[in-house]
């Protein structure tokens, strides 16, 4: 187990930069979840992590040591990949042997780590398969026994889950997590997948265009997200953007699309009249009397809860309900944001205000 | 209804044989069948067969043969040419075939790597195997002339030899030459058939690879090797079989001399049956390669079934 620092790293393939200074400091132990829109980088990072990438300047660090220019066999990391990468001609045994056969330990020595690492991740029945003769679930499995008997210093993982059907991914977030709770080792971890990053890390880093938006612990980056790539990025259903300006006539208020009143609990200093995003998440709703009149569209009941899609000053936002109401398509309703709930962002900048 | 009916019926009944016949799925797929079939028989079986027929006869050029069962075998088994031939042959196939394969594998791998001019390097590559053997045959033959040999030309004046190495006139120097000549032809279509097997060879293999602890070696041993070896077998078994019954090349440089060192049994049968004329002798050394051939055939047979690890499961 090991920290790792990433210090203001770039990368550039030929003259395309894709990372533009990233920095990323990950203490031991911690499971860290790069989340972001496809194309930001993300694998690149993880692999320039690995070795497999050039770092085109700034600098990684795993423990102690710079890492730059170490070979990737050298660093001492294992690495699940989207694919798996699984050797197709050795069995489940051999695969997550391989690496401790290279550095030439004994046969018993390896297969007692094969058999405890097959224990924890259930394949022990499966230890004599190759890797064709498997279900997607279990070569996710050998891919992160693979990782485990190496015993390595960090684990990485790009996106290991993405070819796994909904109920399985599920299943598997929660083995990893658990994994992770036993082992304590060092995981990075890549998704593009909001809600595995939400359930999985102790940190999560928001990227976006090859750079770090904001990083922080999955309840932070919900509750007061810096800017509004994350406030949309975060949660689903997305948060819902209104444009308009701020108010300030003795109670600060916001004026929506087509002169809707917002409520606002406090606004910024010397902002009447300034251009702003008004933020509010779907569960963050209410219906109530001083509410502004929405419009209904369409209602979704997916049984717990109860997806409205409502039109506000004419622009669509989408609310969620646990309680059961009997809504109907063209029915108008009285929708109200907890004002303290309520994120304000610059309209130029994207910023929290 | 009546006039209507009319032209449906009056052809109906005229092809009605016809009509039945083309609908029956039987006769219709035998129908397919047969010109395959007529251009196997009539260009693989009958050949075939003829030659089969011809091994057992003392058929000449110009007479009538009689059936002498295996006496062309008897009489070859006591001829020492022709015992020389099958040595030749082995050697020939087995010496430019080990060769062949570790420079085609050699080439493949430097080709898979990131190379610069990277599609002119392939194309030259591929250049011997474009060129017709005759020519490439003829071209060698000026190669190992005795007077004007270029390579005795070249270690002359680097001062490696004192006289001219007679390449075509010596036993052993002749059989490594013709050898040569064939390794130079063959090596492209090992190179390339085993690049385009590299090229199916996911990259991400090598990085997990890569990142396991495997060394070049290491990587080479354990990833590429066992993930090649289906393809090594089909190139190999091929690039066998077309050594092991080659003629052109050992034709054109040596005519089989010099004193019969480089005859291989194509070129020993040709020159038994068509220029001395027995054709039944020619063609009895011809079916002698029979046996060899399909031990060839079945070991590839049994190289080829896929591995445990291929089988079965989905992707
Ligand atoms: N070898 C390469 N050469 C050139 N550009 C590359 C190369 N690899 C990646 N890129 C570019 O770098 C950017 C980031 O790619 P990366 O694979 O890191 O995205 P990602 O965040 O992992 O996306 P995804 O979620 O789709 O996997 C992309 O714009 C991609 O086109
Ligand atoms: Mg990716």
């Amino acid at each position: 187990m090991s920290s790792v620092q990433i210090r203001d790293v770039r990368k550039s393939f030929g003259n395309f930069e894709v990372l533009h200074g990233v920095s990323i400091p990950i203490e031991d132990g911690q499971f860290v979840v790069l989340v972001g829109p496809s194309g930001c980088g993300k694998s690149t990072l993880l692999r320039m992590l690995a070795g497999l990438e050039n770092i085109t300047s700034g600098t990684i660090s795993i423990g102690d040591r710079v890492v730059n220019n170490v070979q990737p066999k050298e660093r001492d990391i294992a690495m699940v990949f989207q694919n798996y990468a699984l050797y197709p001609h050795m069995t489940v045994g051999e695969n997550m042997g391989f690496s401790m056969k290279l550095r030439g330990e004994s046969s018993d020595e390896i297969n007692k780590r094969v058999k405890r690492a097959a224990e924890i991740l259930a394949l022990s029945p499966l230890l004599d398969r190759y890797p064709r003769q498997l279900s997607g679930g279990q070569r996710q499995r050998v891919a992160m026994g693979r990782a485990i008997v190496r015993d390595p210093q960090v684990f990485l993982f790009d996106e290991p889950l993405s070819n796994l059907d909904a109920k399985l991914r599920v299943a598997m977030r929660t083995e990893i997590k658990e994994l992770h709770q036993r082992l304590k080792t060092t995981t990075v971890y890549v998704t593009h997948d909001q809600i595995e990053a939400m359930t999985m890390a102790d940190k999560i880093v928001v990227m976006h265009d090859g750079i770090v938006e904001q990083m922080g612990t999955p309840l932070e980056l919900y509750d007061k997200p810096e800017n509004q790539f994350v406030a949309g990025f975060i949660g689903s259903p997305s948060m819902n953007f209104l444009k308009g300006h701020v108010r300030v006539n003795g109670v600060a208020a916001f004026e929506g699309p087509n002169g809707v009143k917002l409520p606002l609990q406090n606004a910024p200093v010397a902002s009447d009249g300034r251009p702003a995003v008004y933020g509010v998440r779907p569960e963050h709703f209410t219906i109530a009397d001083d509410g502004a009149e929405a419009e209904i569209i369409v209602v979704e009941p997916t049984g717990s809860e109860t997806q409205v899609f409502a039109k506000v000053g004419g622009e669509q936002v989408v609310a969620i309900f646990r309680e059961r109401h009997q809504f109907n398509p063209g029915d108008k309703i009285r929708l109200k944001a907890d004002p303290s709930l309520v994120h304000l962002f610059d309209e130029a900048t994207g910023k929290r205000l | 209804m009546a006039v209507m009916a009319e032209p449906v019926v009056v052809p109906a009944r005229r092809s009605s044989l016809w009509s039945r016949a083309f609908e029956s799925r039987n006769f219709l797929g035998a129908m397919f069948m047969v010109p395959a079939i007529a251009i196997l028989i009539l260009f693989l079986a009958y050949p075939l067969a003829l030659g089969l027929w011809l091994g057992m006869t003392d058929t000449k050029i110009g007479g009538v043969g009689r059936f002498i069962g295996f006496g062309n075998f008897v009489s070859l088994a006591k001829d020492s040419v022709f015992w020389l031939s099958v040595f030749n042959t082995i050697f020939y196939t087995v010496a430019a075939s080990i060769v062949k394969f570790a420079i085609g594998l050699y080439l493949a791998l430097l080709l898979n790597e990131r190379l610069p001019f990277k599609s002119m390097v392939r194309a030259i590559v591929l250049l011997p195997f474009v060129v017709p053997t005759v020519l490439s045959a003829i071209a060698f033959w000026w190669i190992y002339d005795s007077q004007f040999s270029i390579i005795s030309w070249v270690l002359l004046k680097a001062g490696l030899i004192t006289r001219y190495i007679d390449f075509l006139g010596d036993p052993w120097n002749a059989r490594w030459s013709v050898v040569a000549a064939n390794i130079w032809r063959g090596v492209p279509f090992v190179a390339i058939t085993l690049l385009a097997g590299l090229q199916t060879i996911s990259p991400s293999l090598y990085e997990a690879a890569n990142l396991d602890g495997a060394t070049n070696l290491q990587r080479f041993r354990h990833i590429t090797l066992p993930m090649l070896s289906p393809i090594i077998a089909v190139v190999m078994t091929f690039s066998v079989l077309m050594t092991f019954t080659d003629f052109q090349l050992i034709y054109t440089i040596t005519r089989g001399g010099p004193i019969n060192a480089t005859h291989l049994m194509a070129t020993l049968s040709f020159q038994r049956a068509i220029t001395g004329g027995n054709l039944g002798e020619g063609a009895a050394i011809s079916n002698a390669m029979i046996p060899f051939l399909v031990a060839a055939i079945l070991l590839s047979f049994f190289g080829l079934q896929r591995s445990r690890w291929q089988q079965g499961g989905r992707d």
